[in-house]
C-alpha cells in the first residue's frame, strides 16, 4: 500500500518538477510546481512526518506559489518574447550545474548517512521544537541569512536608481 | 479661494473603529426586528392618489352610451403618437340623435404612450381617462394594443351627470340653440 | 446500535472513506444553499423587507401549517438549488477554457478537505474520557485546516486569470494579495492559544480538540480577547465577506474573480465561500469559544453527569454537536449581520489594515502572552 503510493507520489512529483521547467507557459509551470510540492507533502505523509507536510503545503502552496502566480499574472509573459541568453547567465548556470554536480558526487563517494535511530524518528512537535533550537540552530539562522540576502538582492536589482538618486 | 471644512479629530474609539462597528451592529439589529416597510405587492396594493395618470382608457356615460365622438383631437395631440382612430359615423339611434360621429376603432398602443395626460386634457367630451389601472403586461407586442372593446372594458362608466347630447337634443327639439 | 458500529467498522476503509466524503459533500452542499437563504432572509429583515417568501411546490400546498414554511421561504432553497443546475452555462469564447473550468473544482477542494479535520462534538467513552467527533482525527489539527483553507486561493486567482478580461482580473489580483496578507496574522493570533495549550511536559500538539479540552474552564476568547479579535478580523478577510470583499466588490468590480462564471460554476464558488465561513466559524468557536463545553468553566463532561449522559454516547454526541453548532451558526449570523452593517473598505485600506495594524497588533499580542506564559511558568 505504502510502497504504491510512494511510487506514485514521488513519479508525480518529479514528473511535475521536470514539467515546472519545461513549460513554456509561466502559468503552467506555477500550477505544475504546486502540484510538485503536494506530491511532496505526501510523501512527506508517508514518512509519518505530517507536520512538514503541512508546514510545506502552508507556506509554498499556500502563500510562495501564490505570489509566483500573482507576479506572473503582473508581467507580461507572452511567449517567444524573453530576451536570449547572455553569455553571463549561460555562465552563471553552468557553474551552479557544477556546483551542484560536485555537491552530489561528493556526497555519494564519501559521505556517510547513518539512518536515524527509530526512536528520534518519532516526528512530534516537540522533537522539531528541540531540534530546530538545539542541533540545527546555527544552519536554520544561516538558511534564513541567506533568504535575506536574497531579498536584499532582489531589492536592488529590481529598484532602478537614476543618478540624481545616487548622489 | 477653497473653502476648507474643518474636520474634527477622531476620538479613540472611532479610530479603533471597532465600538463605532459594533454600534452600526445595535441599528442593524434593531432593525432586524423592525416591521417591515414594504408591501407585498400583488396581494397588497398602495392606495392611488388622486389624480393618477394609469392606463388610459375611454368611459361611457351613465346610461351606457359611448362617449368619445371621434373627434381626433387626442391623436393629433398625443405625443408619442400612440393614439389611431379610424373615425365611423353612428347609425341614427333615438337616444344618440345629433351624435354625429362615432370611433369605429380606436387604438391605443401601450408601448408608444408616455402616460402624459394630454389626451384626457384636450377631450372635449370627457371620454378619454387616464385612470388607476398600473399593471400592465402581456406575452406579444400585439396584446399590448389596447383596441376599442379593451379600452371600454378598462374604462367602465364615468358617474357624471353631464349628457351633452341629450341637452343638445332637448335644445334642437325646443329650438332654443343657446 | 451496536450492530450499526460494528458494521460500519466491519467496512473496507476505502469504502468508510468514501461514505465519509459523500457525508461532507452531502452536508457541505445544502449547507452551503441555507446558508444563502439566511443571508437572503436577514438582509430582508435586516432592511424592513419579507424576503423571499413566494415559491412554494404545488404537491405540497395541502399540509397545514405548509404556509409558515413557506413565509420562511424555505422552498427558495430548492427552487435556487435547481436554478443553479439547470440553467444555461455560458463560457465566454475569450476565456482559457482549462483554468476556466478548474477554478471552481480547486475552489472546492480545500472547502471540503478543510471539513475532515475539524471536530464538531465528542462524547465519553467507556473509560470516561471525552472522545472527539471527527472525519480525521490529525495531531496536526490546526496546522491543516491553515495549509488546506490556504489553498483556497488559487480558486480566486486561476477563476481572474483564465476568465481573461479586466475586472475578473482585478478581483483575483486584489483576491490573492488580500489572503497571503490577513494569513499572517490569522496564524500569528492563535499562537497564544497554542502555547497555553502545549503545558511543558506534554509532547506538543496543534489538535482542535485538545485546545477544546484546554478550555473546560475559562475559555481563550475571555483571556486572550485581543487574539479572538484580530483572528475574527482576518477570519473576514479570509474569507472575502464584507468589509473585506476586495475580490467581488460588486460596485467596482462588477462581480469580481466570478463576473464570467455562471450556473453551476459560480454556485461551487457560492458553496466553497460558505463553506469556508462555516469551517472559519467552526475553529473560532474551537479556538476562542470553548467548542462543544455549553458555558465557561462549565465543561461538556459536568452537564453530561447532571443530565445523566455519561453512559449514553450518541445523545452526549448529539448534544455536543448541538451545542458547537449552536456557537458556528452564530457566528454565520455574525458574518450576515456585519455585511449588511459595514460599508465594503477600499483596497488600500485593506492593506493598510492587514500589514499595519492587524501584523503589529499580532506580533505584540504574541510577545505580551509568550512573556506572560514564560512568567506564570516561572512562578510555578
Amino acid at each position: 500500500m505504502s510502497d504504491t503510493l510512494f511510487i506514485i507520489l514521488s513519479v508525480l512529483t518529479v514528473a511535475t518538477a521536470l514539467l515546472v521547467v519545461l513549460n513554456k507557459n509561466a502559468v503552467n509551470a506555477a500550477m505544475f510546481l504546486l502540484l510538485s510540492l503536494v506530491g511532496l507533502a505526501g510523501l512527506f505523509v508517508l514518512l509519518d512526518a505530517p507536520l512538514l507536510a503541512f508546514v510545506l503545503i502552508l507556506v509554498y502552496a499556500g502563500a510562495v506559489v501564490a505570489l509566483f502566480l500573482f507576479i506572473i499574472m503582473l508581467l507580461d509573459t507572452t511567449p517567444g518574447r524573453f530576451p536570449a541568453f547572455k553569455p553571463m547567465t549561460i555562465a552563471a548556470s553552468v557553474l551552479g550545474a557544477a556546483l551542484l554536480a560536485l555537491g552530489i558526487l561528493s556526497l555519494s563517494e564519501r559521505a556517510v548517512l547513518p539512518l536515524p535511530p527509530k526512536a528520534v524518528a518519532v516526528p512530534t512537535m516537540k522533537n522539531y521544537a528541540e531540534q530546530l533550537f538545539t542541533t540545527y540552530l546555527l544552519p536554520v539562522q544561516v538558511v534564513g541569512f541567506m533568504l535575506l540576502i536574497a531579498m536584499l538582492g532582489v531589492i536592488v536589482l529590481s529598484k532602478k536608481y537614476t543618478p540624481e538618486e545616487t548622489k | 479661494m477653497p473653502y476648507v471644512v474643518e474636520r474634527k479629530p477622531l476620538t479613540l474609539s472611532e479610530r479603533i473603529y471597532l465600538p463605532q462597528i459594533l454600534a452600526g451592529m445595535r441599528v442593524t439589529l434593531r432593525r432586524l426586528f423592525a416591521p417591515n416597510v414594504t408591501m407585498e405587492y400583488p396581494e397588497q396594493r398602495p392606495a392611488i392618489p388622486t389624480g393618477y395618470r394609469g392606463v388610459p382608457t375611454l368611459v361611457k356615460d351613465p346610461h351606457g352610451r359611448e362617449k368619445c365622438v371621434s373627434c381626433q383631437l387626442c391623436e393629433f395631440v398625443c405625443p408619442p403618437k400612440a393614439i389611431r382612430i379610424t373615425p365611423g359615423s353612428v347609425e341614427d339611434q333615438p337616444d344618440r340623435t345629433h351624435v354625429e360621429k362615432g370611433p369605429q376603432a380606436f387604438d391605443i398602443d401601450m408601448l408608444r404612450c408616455i402616460y402624459c395626460g394630454l389626451c384626457q386634457e384636450v377631450c372635449p367630451e370627457e371620454a378619454i381617462f387616464l385612470q388607476n389601472q398600473y399593471t400592465l403586461s402581456g406575452y406579444t407586442r400585439a396584446e399590448l394594443v389596447n383596441d376599442k372593446a379593451k379600452l371600454y372594458e378598462l374604462g367602465g362608466t364615468l358617474p357624471d351627470q353631464h349628457f351633452k347630447w341629450d341637452k343638445k337634443k332637448a335644445a334642437a327639439e325646443h329650438g332654443n340653440t343657446h | 446500535m451496536t450492530a450499526v458500529i460494528e458494521l460500519w467498522s466491519g467496512l473496507h476503509p476505502l469504502l468508510q472513506a468514501v461514505i465519509k466524503g459523500l457525508a461532507v459533500i452531502g452536508v457541505m452542499f445544502p449547507f452551503g444553499g441555507a446558508c444563502s437563504l439566511i443571508e437572503r432572509k436577514v438582509s430582508a429583515w435586516m432592511q424592513g423587507r419579507p424576503g423571499p417568501n413566494r415559491a412554494l411546490p404545488f404537491w405540497v400546498a395541502w399540509v397545514p401549517g405548509i404556509g409558515l414554511l413557506q413565509r420562511l421561504g424555505v422552498f427558495h432553497l430548492m427552487a435556487d438549488g435547481g436554478k443553479m443546475f439547470f440553467k444555461e452555462d455560458p463560457v465566454p469564447g475569450h476565456v482559457n477554457k482549462f483554468y476556466f473550468y478548474l477554478a471552481p473544482v480547486v475552489g472546492m477542494i480545500p472547502a471540503l478537505t478543510t471539513v475532515t479535520v475539524v471536530p464538531f462534538g465528542a462524547y465519553l467513552n467507556e473509560a470516561g474520557k471525552m472522545v472527539p467527533l471527527v472525519l480525521a482525527n490529525l495531531d496536526v489539527g490546526i496546522l491543516a485546516v491553515f495549509a488546506v483553507s490556504s489553498l483556497g486561493v488559487y480558486a480566486l486567482i486561476l477563476a481572474g486569470w483564465a476568465s481573461n478580461s479586466k475586472y475578473p482580473f482585478l478581483g483575483g489580483i486584489r483576491a490573492s494579495a488580500q489572503l497571503i496578507s490577513y494569513e499572517l496574522s490569522m496564524t500569528l493570533s492563535v499562537l497564544p492559544v497554542f502555547l497555553w495549550v502545549n503545558v511543558p511536559g506534554g509532547n506538543g500538539t496543534l489538535s482542535l480538540f485538545d485546545v477544546v479540552s484546554a478550555q473546560n474552564g475559562a475559555w481563550f476568547g475571555l483571556w486572550m480577547p485581543l487574539s479572538a479579535i484580530v483572528f475574527l478580523v482576518a477570519l473576514f478577510a479570509e474569507t472575502n465577506r464584507l468589509p473585506f470583499d476586495m475580490a467581488e466588490g460588486e460596485a467596482d468590480l462588477v462581480g469580481g474573480f466570478h463576473t464570467e462564471y455562471g450556473a453551476m460554476k459560480w454556485g461551487l464558488f457560492f458553496v466553497a465561500e460558505y463553506s469556508h465561513m462555516l469551517i472559519g466559524s467552526g475553529v473560532f468557536v474551537l479556538l476562542f469559544l470553548g467548542g462543544w463545553n455549553p458555558l465557561p468553566w462549565v465543561p461538556l463532561a459536568d452537564v453530561a453527569v447532571w443530565l445523566h449522559l455519561t453512559t449514553q454516547p450518541i445523545l452526549l454526541g448529539l448534544l455536543s454537536i448541538g451545542i458547537f453548532l449552536g456557537k458556528a451558526l452564530f457566528f454565520i449570523f455574525l458574518f450576515m449581520w456585519v455585511r449588511w452593517t459595514v460599508p465594503r473598505f477600499r483596497y488600500d485600506q485593506v492593506m493598510k489594515l492587514g500589514w499595519q495594524k492587524l501584523l503589529p497588533l499580532a506580533i505584540a499580542n504574541l510577545l505580551f502572552y509568550a512573556l506572560l506564559i514564560a512568567w506564570i511558568q516561572t512562578r510555578n
